[in-house]
């Protein structure tokens, strides 16, 4: 768009611009957002960095191989999940500080439920017993995060202080269920949403589901275009939108090749083969992991939070409450009754996240969850996710959660002790959130 | 316009009080509207007038007083209420949201959904760009946050959201406060073509220019009261700026409560 010195805007969205740069027009034309490439710079940036530093100090580049990226994916799961509902708390210009804590007492609910209660009911091992248990723990997560909302939408009380004196109280109460013991182990089904090499679907499975998202990238891609041929909007380059479905197939054909060079271990597949009086040839079985449960867990809800986010009239009103809380209430939005419905959805999340987290560690622990506020925040913020509320992606919360887990992968993996990592940490959110403030002074 | 239509009045408030810790903003006031009018309601800042018809547009819950529409007593307890009687108010600030475009702000709280429950945005741009293009022929900025806009194609956003839902009774506040002259116009003959619509239009402001020419009634308001009432076509600029100023009521209108006492 040109200004004309009488302050009338010109439309110049086709016209060629002449002094643009070659990357500028490229990212205009594709329609990429560039602090999405910027992301995924970092993100490779962190990979190799560590890659090539264990190469060079310890011998051995652990990073860049299946083994670690399998397991980052499936770490990232919990956090990945709680980020995308922080996404939409913190976009209506609220915190929620309470996620961990809510974490741990949904995985101790949980865990009394599948491990103490059902089984007298419906005796060990009932194929019902994680079905019950999952609800309860979601119905319980959306109950806390309903009564936050409440206490944040109707009673006034800043988030900041509920959720604080949340971060207490359902720590205390996870504690007071299970007198501070550790229920385990969890029931074997359940145990499947935590991943694990029994908690993945395989190579056909993967290779299925692979198709599947390539279809749907597709699939978007034409409906999009036709759309806007309907209503005769301006479109993307042809060129572009075939650079679009290329690049996007190829990344979700990387993946499945990725998580399917990632074989059980010899271990495992004995017992398997066991199990399943099969005898193992000689050069040993080679069975791959494909995706794992708690992977595909994040991938679908961060696809249903999009929906959320953009599709619906739910998403469009945390958006405008963000932007112009005042306006959004002259506008005739019930803004109360939407921020208690995203405190419940966050809640909601929190009880997914329980599920993965005692799932992926077989027990319901009192400490589950610890610090994860910290993360989740984070991962968010990394994302592109303003503090001064209205702006945000869920699909930047995931790649902010993959950018804070690969740190933390990282530095375990080249052997830098805790102290440090905290460090790290701590100072990589101070700096994510400058570089996000000098972005958006930019780009103003 | 029929003879009963004119007998009863769009709007009728009557007595209305507010108060805001322990200061009465606004004072046993009453105005009235009829279908296709303009009433100015003018003030210094601080006079009320804004006050007012926040408690008309659902924004501030009245202490005292009624609100008639049509002749029945309404209870308007927040803006969705207002909406529902057919009443759009365009706020001084703008109350637009600023990180969302300006289709998404035309339909805000109202979107159209598609069939299966999801948000319609292709329908609402295209709605946007039909309303937008009788309204300011030169908004093409569709798709950017409304953040990015400038005053008058704001405001231009502000009046569409008002109109595109058949509004009876619009309220204006300070309309023009944020346009340049050639802005300024447009709304002007924006407001004479609603008028023809038969719209009633409260349009308000501290400043007389803004309004003498376009109201066919002005309310002077003086420290939360009404000083007095006066048909443009019967009373001066000058006259009405000593009702502004002084409270001085001149023969041609009609005091109220505020009206300055003659010794």
């Amino acid at each position: 768009m040109t200004t004309s010195s009488n302050g009338v805007i010109t439309p110049a969205k086709e016209q060629r611009r002449p002094n643009e740069s070659f990357v500028a027009r490229f990212l205009r034309q594709t329609e990429i957002d560039s602090r999405l490439l910027g992301m995924i710079g970092a993100l490779l940036l962190i990979w190799i960095g560590f890659h090539v530093y264990g190469a060079l100090a310890n011998g051995f580049g652990a990073f860049l191989t299946a083994r670690n990226l399998w397991n980052l994916t499936v770490q990232t799961a919990s956090i990945g999940v709680m980020a995308t509902g922080m996404v939409m708390v913190i976009v209506m210009r609220h915190i929620d500080l309470s996620v961990g804590s809510i974490l741990g007492f949904c995985a101790m609910i949980m865990g009394i439920t599948q491990v103490r209660i059902l089984p007298e009911y419906l005796g060990l091992g009932s194929p019902a017993i994680w079905v019950i248990t999952v609800f309860i723990g979601l119905l319980a997560g959306a109950a806390i995060g309903a009564l936050q909302g409440y206490l944040i939408a109707y009673l006034q009380i800043p988030a900041f202080i509920v959720t604080l004196g949340g971060l207490l109280v359902w720590r205390g109460s996870a504690y007071m269920v299970a007198r501070g013991e550790t229920i385990s182990p969890v029931d074997s089904t359940f145990a499947l949403i935590g991943g694990g090499p029994y908690g993945a679907i395989g190579a056909t499975g993967s290779w299925i589901v692979g198709i599947i998202a390539c279809i749907g990238i597709v699939i978007m891609l034409i409906s999009s275009r036709r759309q806007r041929q309907r209503f005769a909007f301006p479109q993307r380059p042809i060129w572009a939108e075939f650079l679009l479905a290329v690049v996007g197939c190829a990344l979700v054909i990387g993946f499945v090749l990725m998580v399917n060079s990632y074989p059980w271990p010899v271990g495992i597949v004995r017992q398997y083969a066991a199990a399943n009086n099969m005898t193992i040839p000689d050069g040993g079985l080679y069975i791959a992991h494909g995706f794992a449960i708690p992977v595909l867990i994040l991938i679908g809800v961060g696809i249903a939070m999009t929906f959320l986010a953009t599709r619906t009239r739910f998403g469009r009103y945390v958006f405008a409450i963000g932007g112009n809380p005042e306006a959004a209430e002259l506008a005739g939005i019930n803004t109360r009754w939407v921020t208690l419905k995203v405190f419940s959805l966050m809640g909601l999340l929190c009880g997914l996240s329980a599920a993965i987290s005692s799932a992926r560690l077989n027990s319901a622990t009192n400490s589950l969850g610890t610090l994860d506020e910290l993360y989740v925040i984070a991962s968010a913020v990394i994302g592109g996710t303003s503090l001064g509320g209205g702006i945000g992606t869920i699909y930047g919360a995931i790649l902010g959660a993959l950018v804070m887990q690969s740190l933390q992968t990282g530095m375990v993996l080249v052997g830098f002790d805790s102290a440090i990592q905290q460090m790290v940490v701590g100072a990589v959110l101070v700096v994510a959130v400058w570089l996000d403030t000098v972005y958006r002074q930019r780009t103003k | 316009m029929s003879d009963i239509q004119k007998d009863t009045p769009l709007i009728e408030m009557r007595d209305i009080s507010i108060a805001f810790g322990g200061v009465k903003a606004v004072d046993r006031a009453s105005v009235d509207l009829f279908p296709g009018e303009v009433v100015g309601l003018l003030g210094h800042n601080g006079a009320g007038k804004s006050t007012l018809i926040k408690i008309l547009s659902g924004a501030y819950k009245r202490d005292g007083g009624q609100i008639l529409v049509n002749g029945e007593e309404v209870t308007i307890n927040n803006p969705r209420d207002a909406k529902a009687l057919g009443i759009e108010t365009i706020y001084q600030t703008l109350a637009v949201a600023d990180n969302v475009d300006a289709a998404a702000n035309l339909y805000l709280g109202r979107e159209l959904q598609t069939a299966w429950g999801t948000l319609d945005d292709v329908a609402m741009e295209a709605e946007a760009r039909k309303v937008m293009g009788r309204l300011n022929p030169n908004f093409k900025r569709f798709k950017e946050p409304v953040k990015s806009l400038s005053g008058g194609q704001r405001q231009s956003v502000a009046i569409a959201r008002a109109i595109l839902f058949n509004a009876r009774i619009l309220i204006m506040d300070e309309p023009t406060a944020a346009l340049g002259p050639q802005e300024t116009t447009q709304v002007a003959d924006l407001i004479k073509q609603l008028k023809k619509d038969g719209i009633g239009i409260f349009l308000i402001s501290h400043d007389i220019h803004d309004v003498f020419d376009l109201a066919d009634r002005v309310v002077v308001m003086k420290n939360g009261q009404v000083v007095g009432y006066a048909r443009t076509d019967e009373v001066t600029k000058d006259e009405v700026l000593g009702m502004i100023i002084m409270g001085k009521v001149p023969p041609a209108a009609i005091p109220g409560p505020g009206a300055l006492q003659t010794v």
